[in-house]
């Protein structure tokens, strides 16, 4: 299994003595778990708002894991970019509900199947 | 012009002693040039300065007959120091003279000879050169002259046109036969060529006009690549374009054939004058490359008399009697130039005879008298064809002219079958007279210039062993050139009077009379039966208009011209200059015993009088039992009724012998094949590629178009089976 695998690479590393028995393989896994949440959420549901949840939901989970590395190294590089990507996620978030509120006042739904009319 | 002339002759004599029989001038100094008179600068500097000056006419919006005078003040200042340098030159025979007006080229890859290129702005000053500049300058100022009565409808923007293209076009002239270097005469070749495209398409709404320019423009840019073939080839051979370093150079050769061991020269520098023949013949209207100048009588006809009769189209002559002592290093080039000379002189003597036209007859008048040069120079009387293109160029032009006063009058008209009686109509005596004088030059009636120059030619073919077939064609030329010339003066110019007005090519504003209303009537009556009521003096909307004083002052300076080059004749005047000159005909030793031909046992040289004049007598007594005896209106003749006998050849010669048929056939119907199978090629093959460079992208996006679902699960989907592949891939490649 691979979380079991990263587990006993990661183990073998320095581990902090304050990070109070939560190792990095923990954080990693949360990561994953989160991503692949939004990932399939992304793939399998319809309505564009949860799709777009979804989306936020990998941002997270990368962030997650950054901030993760981060402390595993001991230094900022990943924290501050972490903070990057909030900026441009809330950015993001903006236009995207936006978007979706004027999506749903053309068609009146938020099925993102409604919009198949845009096919090459 | 009489006393000129006469001073003229007195001081040739002076120069020359008379040449008797074997006592010829001393043989020129080739290869040797001393310093000439600054005056010979004036001759291209003033038809130049002309030129600027009408440039400038043109540009200010000038609407008056300026430029005429511009023209004719500064041609007649070129004739003027022409007169001068002739006696200038005249004054130390067999030496040519220089003039360096600036550098202009010189190039220079090495040290050694051969390795620099050379070419002055120059004048190379000669006896044959100033017989040449005498004769273009004194009949450019003359016909220029003429030119501001007749091109008067047109003041304003095409008058200027017209004296620019006229003033460049003898400064171009000047260069041809005053350079002193191939590469000048080949710049005076082209800018004649330039000038006559201009002057030829002058009526540039006309499309006829405008096919006749371009005809005239490509059959000689023909003969161009001749003379520039020529020149490289000179240059290659001889190291220089320089005359007087040719002719330095060709010495030896010339020993060897004035030795009669004409077959020691290298094919090569024998191949020079044969190329350059091809340029001849191209500038000089022969055979194969003459149909250009038939057509060329679309311009205007004082265009016509100076450009196509009298002087550029001696270009051809001039080029071959500068370069005769290598002409004479050639086995070929000299019987080339005889035979096709003849040949063309026969040829167009032909159509002449079977055309309506007058303006066109006097054109293959001219195509045939340049082929009785040509042959003269080929049978090697350089004096004789020199002195045929001195009285040609007057006679020529008179007739011309005096065709150009009838098209003006009569607006437009040229068919001798809608035309006679004109030279009895009031006002029209002094182009009759004139027409008379040229008629008999053409025809070589006794004791005319025309006569004596054709007869040296003739004498000369009979004199020579190998040339007696040849002079025989000639002879006949002469019978039916008098023939077909006194066919026009005996039905346009004498008989009933009787006409028709042309189709109004000109409007001729300078008079009153309504001309819109005169073509109206001309159309009424083309069909109407009563054809005899349309004379003259009957009532009439059309009044033909008289020539006024500038064209009658103009007429009656070249009869008196015309009759008066015959007294060149009698004092030698020149064969002296000739023999002074390049043209100088070599004695070839034929070991021992000088064969000679002899015309039935009689030496030619004397007997030829007498056989041309009975000859040309002839044909003038068929024009005139043909066209003149016994006929009523103008359409008809006797000779009409002999049609039938010559079956279709009447027809054929009508036709000019179907050659621009054949040519169009030989040549423009398989360019348009060829051109229509590149078209072809272009259209598949090349096109096909771009096309195909197009086609690749636009069949990728059909494809991949597919891909676009519009399902925004399916796009994730995607995008998640990339990532998948991409870390499959990379998963093997690691472990």
């Amino acid at each position: 299994m691979i979380g079991g695998t990263l587990v006993t690479l990661l183990a073998q590393g320095p581990i902090p003595a304050d990070m109070g028995g939560v190792t990095l393989a923990h954080y990693l896994v949360v990561s994953a778990v989160m991503f692949v949440l939004g990932l399939v959420g992304f793939m399998v549901r319809r309505n564009l708002i949860i799709m777009f949840l979804c989306t936020e939901l990998m941002f997270q989970a990368a962030g997650i894991a950054l901030i993760a590395f981060s402390r595993f190294h001991m230094n900022h590089t990943g924290q501050t970019f972490v903070i990057f990507v909030l900026t441009v996620a809330a950015a993001e978030a903006a236009m995207a509900l936006a978007l979706v509120v004027l999506l749903f006042r053309r068609k009146e739904t938020l099925d993102g199947a409604a919009w198949r009319e845009l096919k090459g | 012009m009489t006393h000129l002339l006469s001073h003229l002759a007195s001081v040739a004599l002076a120069a020359s002693p008379p040449a008797e029989g074997a006592a010829r001038a001393a043989a020129p100094v080739l290869g040797r040039v001393v310093e000439g008179p600054w005056t010979a600068v004036l001759i291209p500097g003033l038809p130049l300065l002309a030129a600027v000056l009408v440039a400038l006419c043109a540009a200010g919006r000038v609407r008056s007959k300026l430029p005429a005078w511009i023209t004719v003040g500064c041609l007649a200042g070129a004739f003027a120091a022409a007169v001068q340098t002739y006696l200038a030159v005249v004054h130390q025979p067999g030496l040519a003279q220089g003039v360096r007006v600036l550098e202009w080229i010189h190039l220079s890859w090495g040290e050694k000879p051969g390795q620099s290129f050379a070419a002055d702005f120059g004048l190379y000053l000669d006896s044959l050169t100033m017989l040449w500049m005498l004769f273009v300058t004194g009949l450019a100022t003359l016909i220029a002259l003429y030119a501001s009565e007749y091109m008067a409808h047109d003041l304003g923007a095409g008058y200027n046109r017209f004296y620019f293209a006229f003033a460049l076009f003898v400064f171009s002239m000047s260069c041809l036969v005053m350079g002193d270097n191939l590469i000048l005469l080949y710049l005076g070749w082209e800018g004649v060529g330039l000038c006559s495209y201009l002057l030829i398409g002058y009526f540039y709404k006309k499309p006829s006009a405008v096919a006749a320019a371009k005809k005239a423009f490509i059959m000689n840019r023909i003969g161009d690549l001749g003379l520039a073939l020529g020149i490289m080839l000179t240059f290659v051979q001889f190291g220089s374009v320089r005359y007087a370093e040719i002719f330095e150079a060709a010495a030896p050769y010339l020993t060897l054939a004035g030795e009669g061991r004409i077959g020691e020269i290298p094919l090569l520098i024998q191949l020079i004058p044969v190329l350059f023949t091809v340029g001849a013949f191209g500038k000089s209207a022969q055979l194969p490359l003459y149909v250009w100048l038939p057509d060329a009588m679309e311009g205007p006809t004082p265009v016509s008399a100076l450009i196509h009769a009298a002087t550029m189209v001696t270009a051809g002559v001039y080029l071959v009697a500068r370069f005769l002592p290598l002409y004479q290093c050639s086995t070929w080039a000299l019987p080339i130039v005889a035979w096709t000379g003849a040949g063309t002189a026969l040829l167009a003597a032909t159509i002449g005879m079977a055309q309506f036209d007058i303006k066109r007859i006097m054109a293959y008048s001219t195509v045939s008298q340049l082929g009785y040069m040509f042959a003269g120079l080929g049978v090697l009387t350089s004096a004789g064809a020199a002195y045929h293109v001195f009285t040609h160029a007057f006679f020529k032009a008179t007739l011309f002219l005096g065709c150009g006063a009838v098209m003006h009058g009569f607006a437009g008209q040229l068919d001798l079958r809608k035309l006679s009686g004109v030279a009895f109509m009031k006002g029209w005596g002094i182009v009759g007279l004139a027409m008379l004088v040229g008629c008999l030059n053409l025809a070589g009636f006794p004791f005319t210039a025309g006569f004596f120059s054709k007869d040296m030619i003739l004498a000369e073919a009979f004199a020579s062993p190998t040339y007696q077939a040849l002079g025989w064609v000639l002879l006949f030329t002469a019978g039916l050139t008098a023939y077909y010339t006194f066919r026009v003066f005996f039905r346009v110019f004498i008989g009933p009077k009787f006409y028709e007005p042309g189709d109004e090519l000109h409007a001729h504003d300078d008079h009153g009379h309504g001309h819109g209303g005169a073509h109206g009537h001309g159309d009424g009556h083309g069909h109407a039966p009563a054809k005899a009521k349309a004379t003259a003096d009957a009532a009439h909307d059309f009044h033909p208009h008289a020539p006024g004083w500038a064209i009658n002052v103009v007429m009656v300076l070249l009869t008196v011209g015309s009759i008066l080059a015959a007294y060149p004749y009698l004092i030698s005047w020149v064969p002296g200059l000739i023999d002074a000159s390049s043209a100088r005909v070599i004695e070839v030793a034929h070991g021992g015993e000088h064969a000679h031909g002899t015309f039935f046992g009689y030496d030619p040289h004397a007997v030829m009088y007498y056989v041309s004049a009975i000859v040309g007598a002839v044909g003038i007594i068929f024009a005139f039992v043909l066209h003149f005896v016994g006929r009523t209106g103008a359409a008809t003749a006797k000779a009409d009724a002999l049609l039938p006998v010559f079956g279709p050849l009447a027809r054929w010669a009508q036709n000019k012998w179907y050659v621009d048929e054949f040519y169009n056939f030989l040549v423009r119907v398989p360019l348009l094949v060829i051109s229509h199978v590149l078209h072809l090629a272009d259209k598949l093959l090349v096109d096909g590629l771009v096309d195909l460079a197009g086609f690749m992208p636009q069949a990728a996006g059909r494809g991949l178009r597919r891909q676009q679902t519009g399902a925004l699960n399916g796009y994730a989907f995607g995008m998640v089976l990339g990532v998948g592949v991409i870390a499959a891939i990379g998963a093997v490649l690691l472990w």
